[in-house]
């Protein structure tokens, strides 16, 4: 008998149908993978199963955890089962956490809750469950608060909370998109042997294919509310039998179509020339007088890139790619060292002296909606930049510029009089592509400018900037810590560890070859759909 | 830790020199004459003369500022002019009134806010919610001088429950005494507290919005000890902020109900002093307000350290 099984499950929220007839099991020590792009109910039908759904939700159909009817249970029930039998795992470790409870606190909360240990004891076992998901004594007292903690460690501490008393099925929902490639390894890793030594089912939430192909015994692949596809999954996803599934494969997997006749660009001169540039942070106060040393983002880096490349910048959170990307946007000052764009100096400008520069440099940051003011419409938001212009245009020539920008990334004219919010994620990145490109600009800085989006549209706007960078010749710099986005449209990569650049060349000679052991970790850690689909196969 | 009560009390020393340099050329550098200004302008010019010698205002005003400071630093506020007593004498007599009554009135709205705040937040958008809340909108919008006047009417003119003002003195025995300060601390509560109470219901809806109170209710706690123990802690940060705040109105609003109940205290005292002039009377009560202030603001800064363990280690 299955651990869990759902039957014909229906949720509605108001009048909005959120799920339609779902059916999935899982049986004990198995992993299913629950695959679907945003808004496809995969975590409504995790919250279903946890009994956490909104107060105006409505369920209905068959949902059994280990022998309990899961909808009819009363509420008792359901605070006994939760962090017991039933853990989960939420996608974003930053704020997963109490900020003003200790990590000690918040694992034995439940362990004391649920199994009435004094105090001690149930210290003893959080202890130990945080020594298991490898945060050890030593470095990580019980006393640690969350903020101490980085991404990654805040998110072992929430999966010691969700595996404190050894669940009999762990949702674990998109567990690692917030985390860069390496600690999503150890993550995965860390869940994968969880489930191995006790027999633990897993419910494994992800939109991306590579993750559930290494992880996944079983796939069942969502799209708005439906259940497309599910079977093993390798099966699943090499034969790909259903539209949706292929669609998604594909997406996920997207190359933009690129000239690759880049030869005639190397003898370009050097857009961009960042040489021995240093930024150091003041070290953190330890007390009245006592303080830590300076901390060195950056550390005496240097490159140059000609006009028309597309450069991707690749590393770990915390490496350094976003101060780096800071100081060429000119929007922080470097300790040491000089940048030029177009042979100017950037360094000690003032604001009125970079308007030039910064007309020919505009940046593409990776939430596209925090990035826009609610209440401006579209032509507002998109002609922001034509400040920088020396003459400024009429009204008629503005909205002509808006809608030429619009037209370029795909947008109609007529969406200038909309506001951010009537546009899916997808879209609004594209209004922020028009507004990167508005005053024609010869370097675009991107900062993981694909990572919020599902994969196909990610697939569609990987298009938009190869497209680009051909129609308008625009230089790339993409920040990413998501290697296939690095390999589908840059040229060359840099891998940034600790402040410096240790690694730099051709994209595809790097990400295949890397040398470096920075690099090297990079490449292993990122999941890669086709080898653990083989891997699959041959077991 | 120590480093950021270090810190604090630096800020509130600060404050007071700062404060205590405003209010002395408010009252004695401005008007010109202070003597002038405390015997009105048709005082006999050797009973000006001797003022000005008794308050040392023929000496250069460096030299007075600091004797002033100086003596407050010690406990010596000067002496009054119309009570032809040390003003310190005249504090410590009203603080007796004054001191408990701020207290209970904060104690008051404190609990009020908090119980019905977290109420409302527990309960949004269901009837008891909305009609808690439209409660407190009104208790916002009521000045306490009238509400004070209602619960005289209510209480003491109707009920008899309680006298309807004056202050028997400590030494009458503690229960009279009470007695006498609940409805001024009623009526200085309230008005806050349905301020507070609003604070603390949005601030509680808040924090229950955030992802760690569902990783706690997937750990299996009930909403109730989810309430208490993970949203409260968080919430009370920005309810402390209004708490500080509101203090300073306590005191200002203490002056108009100790006038409205009859009762000798300090606000009585600062407004007496200031419509016979006593300008010696009112530097000194001044500056002990703006002291109890800093020293609250200094305790809401404590508390933050207490409830956010991010600010222990920042700065």
């Amino acid at each position: 008998m299955s651990l869990l099984s759902i039957e014909n499950l229906s949720l509605e929220i108001g009048e909005a149908t959120i799920l339609k007839d779902i059916d999935l099991t899982i049986a004990s020590g198995e992993v299913l993978g629950l695959v679907g792009e945003s808004g496809s109910g995969k975590s409504m039908t995790a919250l279903t199963i946890m009994q956490l759904l909104p107060e105006a939700a409505r369920a209905r159909g068959r949902v059994t955890f280990d022998g309990i009817d899961i909808l009819a249970a009363p509420e008792e029930a359901m605070c006994r089962l939760r962090g017991d039998d039933l853990g989960m795992v939420f996608q974003e470790p930053m704020t997963a956490l109490n900020p003003v409870k200790s990590i000690g606190e918040q694992v034995a909360e439940g362990i004391r809750w649920h199994t009435g240990a004094n105090r001690a004891d149930a210290e003893a076992r959080a202890r130990a469950i945080l020594d298991r998901v490898g945060l050890p004594e030593a470095q990580f007292p019980l006393s640690r608060f969350p903020h101490e903690l980085s991404g990654g460690q805040r998110q072992r501490v929430v999966i010691a909370i969700a595996c404190a008393l050894k669940p009999k099925l762990l949702i674990a929902d998109e567990p690692t998109t917030a985390l860069d490639v390496v600690l999503q390894a150890q993550i995965l890793d860390l869940l994968r042997d969880l489930v191995d030594e006790s027999r633990m089912g897993l419910l494994l939430i992800s939109h991306d294919l590579a993750v559930v192909a290494e992880m996944a015994d079983r796939v069942t692949i969502m799209r708005s509310g439906e259940v497309m596809e599910a079977g093993p999954t390798a099966d699943i996803l090499s034969a790909k039998r259903h539209p949706y599934t292929r669609q998604l494969a594909e997406a996920s997997t997207h190359v933009p179509a690129r000239a690759n006749g880049r030869a005639v660009v190397q003898a370009a001169p050097a857009l961009l020339e960042v040489s021995g540039i240093t930024r150091d942070y003041p070290g953190r106060r330890r007390g009245l007088f006592a303080q830590d040393k300076p901390f060195r983002a950056v550390d005496a880096v240097s490159f140059s890139m000609p006009a028309g490349h597309a450069v991707a910048l690749v590393g770990r959170s915390g490496c350094g790619k976003s101060t780096l990307a800071r100081m060429i946007l000119a929007l922080d000052r470097p300790t040491a060292g000089e940048i030029r764009l177009m042979g100017e100096t950037l360094a000690g400008k003032s604001e009125a002296q970079l308007r030039g520069a910064r007309r020919n440099m505009q940046v593409v940051f990776q939430d596209p909606y925090g990035s826009f003011d609610p209440r401006h419409r579209v032509e507002r938001l998109v002609a922001e930049p034509l400040h920088l212009l020396d003459t400024q245009p009429s009204a008629a020539e503005r909205r002509d510029l808006v809608a030429q920008a619009l037209d370029e990334v795909g947008l109609a004219p007529a969406d200038m009089d909309k506001f951010p919010h009537e546009f899916s994620g997808g879209q609004r990145q594209r209004i922020s592509i028009a507004r990167a490109i508005i005053t024609r600009p010869k370097l675009i800085v991107a900062d993981e400018p694909v990572s919020a989006l599902d994969v196909s549209i990610r697939a569609q706007i990987l298009d938009l900037f190869a497209d680009l960078n051909q129609r308008l010749g625009l230089t790339y710099l993409f920040i990413t810590h998501d290697l296939t986005v690095a390999r589908a449209i840059t040229d060359e990569v840099m891998v940034m560890d600790e402040g410096r650049i240790v690694e730099r060349g051709p994209t595809r000679e790097v990400l295949k070859h890397p040398a470096t052991p920075a690099a090297r970790a990079l490449v292993e850690a990122a999941p890669d759909l086709e080898q653990a689909l083989a891997a699959r196969m041959r077991t | 830790m120590t480093a950021y009560l270090a810190k604090r009390l630096a800020i509130g020393l600060v404050t007071l020199i700062v404060a205590s340099a405003v209010v002395f050329c408010v009252l004695e550098i401005v008007p010109g004459d202070p003597a002038l200004l405390m015997l009105g302008m048709n005082a006999e010019p050797e009973a000006l003369a001797t003022l000005r010698e008794q308050m040392g205002l023929n000496q250069p005003i460096l030299l007075r500022y600091l004797d002033w400071v100086s003596g407050m630093a010690v406990g010596d506020f000067g002496r009054s002019y119309t009570y032809s007593s040390p003003v310190i004498d005249l504090i410590g007599e009203r603080v007796l009134v004054s001191l408990p009554l701020a207290i209970m009135a904060l104690v008051l709205s404190t609990v009020i806010a908090l119980s019905v705040g977290i109420f409302a937040a527990a309960r949004r958008g269901r009837p008891a919610d909305t009609m808690v809340m439209g409660v407190a909108q009104v208790g916002v919008a009521i000045p306490n001088f009238w509400f004070a006047l209602l619960l005289i009417y209510l209480f003491a003119v109707w009920l008899r429950l309680v006298p309807a003002g004056g202050f028997p003195g400590w030494g009458a025995g503690v229960w009279p005494a009470i007695k006498a300060l609940i409805m001024p601390a009623v009526a200085l509560a309230l008005p806050q507290a349905a301020i507070l109470a609003r604070v603390t219901r949005s601030a509680m809806l808040e924090v229950l919005g955030e992802d760690y109170i569902r990783t706690a209710r997937a750990k299996g706690m009930p909403r109730r000890i989810v309430l208490w123990h993970h949203a409260l802690r968080n919430a009370l940060i920005p309810v402390l902020t209004i708490l500080g705040l509101q203090f300073s109105f306590l005191l200002a609003g203490t002056i108009i109900i100790e006038n409205v109940f009859y009762l000798p205290g300090l606000g009585r005292l600062v407004f007496q002093a200031i419509t016979q002039r006593d300008l010696i009377v009112v530097e000194g009560v001044v500056m002990l307000l703006v002291a109890s202030i800093v020293l609250v603001n200094i305790l809401v800064d404590i508390g933050y350290a207490i409830v956010d363990p991010r600010l222990r280690t920042r700065r």
